[in-house]
């Protein structure tokens, strides 16, 4: 489904991604795994189309394609970032919309917003994610987990074929931690391919077909999860093991 | 809106003069140019920015409007001329603050002294005076009543409760309060963050623009000194509104009754006696307990 051809990446005399290569199969779920500033970051977002790479090419369905935000949502990528990327001070409905707000036309000609259609559609994704958010709330009001649920939600609106999860059990409690591994399991069963970056040894191992590995923008590793081990992942991260 | 509902309860009881028609006219009427600026400059500080070149663009909008007038040309064509200048500027701004990432506050301060300077240019520094055949109707639009109200506050009503629809209703002011509340998010989420950025620009210099034309009806002359240090009045009248300067927050009431406050404010203090020396220190101050005011209340939100 997606590949990168080694794919490299400079800011200036930076070098953030240097020759990498990476296969990503539909239901599949790819664990990235590196230390802070490993390039992990910079390669999610050259995917979700917010950067272009400087070297190599990005591979969709065997077709060689040019990525933007936009195109690439169009491909059916969606990415839930570290930070959450959402607006405090809009409420969850109008974030889950944000960028792709539903719309209705008034007398025929003038479209206005559909606040109604919005609040119900992410009430039901709540719904379905177990999350007790509400759809009217500010996400200024919010804990960890229901931002997470908003992220979430927003990701899955247009039913897409990948999902970039970029540290999604970072800042939640660790019932909701649970919650979010179902999640990815029961988003790989339905065929959606996932790129999830994680420091959580534990919730890689529990979900991750595979583990691929950076360090300082090098691509050290990329194995199945049953061939390897938290032990051997540690020392490719931090650099006691050169290479697997 | 409340502040403003007891300050005008207040003043008609202590002062005879205060509620009657013809200062309530007045009152009106005077706030009803800056309120008309104050809505598109609630919209730029609702994306984190601020325009400081309103004040000169009214400057700039009304000169080439009285120059077009009164070069005998019909009020359409010179209203056109008028705006279409603004709409530079507006542009300018939008494109600079925008595409080019630059900072909002430095660019409108270049917009300020540019447009202004333009007006001192073209107009030769004379002042115009003769509107040519449509003067009547100039005079008329900016200066004349309906219903008892002054023109300009039926254009406010109409333009406040357009702008109240539209930051409800329309996907533009969603990013406008977007790109005010995570910049960085709206743009991941593929909203063209520069477009909805020049637009506001664009919005506030217009607004700018037919506040002037308006205001030249009603002084029945413009010199190139028209709307100097309305720039803070306006910008004024949005905080006091509710806009916050850090951005995802504003609308069209509170931009209008920011206005009326002030207005009130001046006004009383005229009708009171009080030394119009002190008129800037009250207005000064009332913006500073302005944002004391949402501090305390935001302060309360967080707690909650």
């Amino acid at each position: 489904m997606l590949e990168l051809r080694s794919v490299g990446m400079h800011f200036g005399a930076v070098e953030a991604l240097v020759d990498v290569d990476l296969e990503l199969r539909a239901g599949e779920v790819l664990g990235l795994m590196g230390d802070n500033g490993a390039g992990k970051s910079t390669l999610l977002k050259i995917v979700a189309g917010n950067f272009a790479p400087t070297s190599g090419r990005v591979l969709w369905d065997d077709a060689e394609v040019d990525l933007s935000p936009l195109s690439a949502r169009e491909l059916g990528i969606e990415a839930v970032y570290q930070d959450l990327a959402l607006c405090d001070n809009l409420s969850a409905a109008a974030n889950v919309f944000l960028g792709r707000e539903l719309s209705r036309t008034l007398f025929g000609v003038l479209p206005v917003l559909d606040h109604a259609a919005m609040r119900r559609k992410s009430a039901e994704l709540f719904a379905e994610l177990g999350s007790d958010t509400r759809a009217d709330d500010l996400v200024r009001q919010m804990s960890g987990g229901q931002r997470q649920a908003v992220a979430i939600a927003r990701a899955r609106l247009s039913s897409p074929r990948l999902m970039l999860l970029d540290e999604p059990t970072a800042a939640i409690s660790v019932r909701q931690i649970a919650e979010v591994l179902e999640l990815i399991r029961s988003l790989k069963e339905q065929g959606v391919g996932i790129l999830l970056i994680s420091h959580r040894m534990s919730d890689v191992f529990a979900v991750a077909d595979r583990i691929l590995v950076l360090r300082r923008g090098r691509k050290v590793a990329d194995k199945a999860t049953a061939d390897s081990s938290p032990e051997e992942v540690t020392a490719l991260i931090t650099g006691a093991i050169e290479a697997a | 809106m409340l502040t403003v509902a007891a300050l005008a309860g207040g003043m008609s009881l202590v002062s005879e003069p205060f509620a009657s028609a013809d200062n309530l006219f007045n009152v009106s009427r005077n706030f009803a140019f800056i309120g008309l600026i104050a809505l598109g400059q609630t919209a730029v500080i609702a994306t984190g920015g601020i325009d400081l070149s309103v004040g000169s663009v009214m400057g700039l909008a009304g000169i080439v409007t009285g120059l077009v007038l009164g070069s005998g040309q019909p009020l359409a064509l010179a209203a056109a001329a008028g705006l279409g200048c603004a709409l530079l500027c507006g542009l300018v701004n939008g494109a600079l603050v925008g595409y080019l990432r630059l900072s909002p506050f430095v660019v409108t301060l270049g917009m300020l002294s540019i447009a202004r300077s333009l007006a001192l240019v073209i107009s030769n520094n004379r002042m115009i005076h003769d509107f040519g055949p449509d003067e009547d109707l100039v005079l008329a639009l900016g200066g004349g009543r309906f219903l008892g109200l002054a023109n300009p506050v039926w254009l406010l009503l109409v333009a406040a409760l357009s702008a109240a629809a539209w930051f409800r209703y329309s996907r533009l002011a969603r990013y406008v309060l977007a790109v005010g509340g995570n910049e960085v998010s709206t743009r991941l989420a593929g909203v063209p963050v520069a477009r909805v950025k020049l637009m506001v620009y664009v919005l506030s210099s217009l607004l700018a623009g037919a506040s002037a034309i308006l205001m030249i009806g009603w002084l029945g002359a413009v010199t190139n000194a028209l709307g100097q240090g309305y720039e803070l009045r306006v910008i004024a009248s949005a905080v006091i509104g509710g806009a916050n300067l850090m951005g995802g927050e504003g609308g069209a009431f509170g931009a209008v009754a920011g206005a009326a406050l002030i207005e009130l404010i001046r006004n009383s203090l005229l009708l009171l006696g009080v030394d119009p020396y002190w008129q800037g220190a009250f207005v000064g101050g009332s913006i500073i307990v302005a944002i004391l005011v949402e501090r305390g209340r935001r302060g309360r939100q967080t707690a909650g």
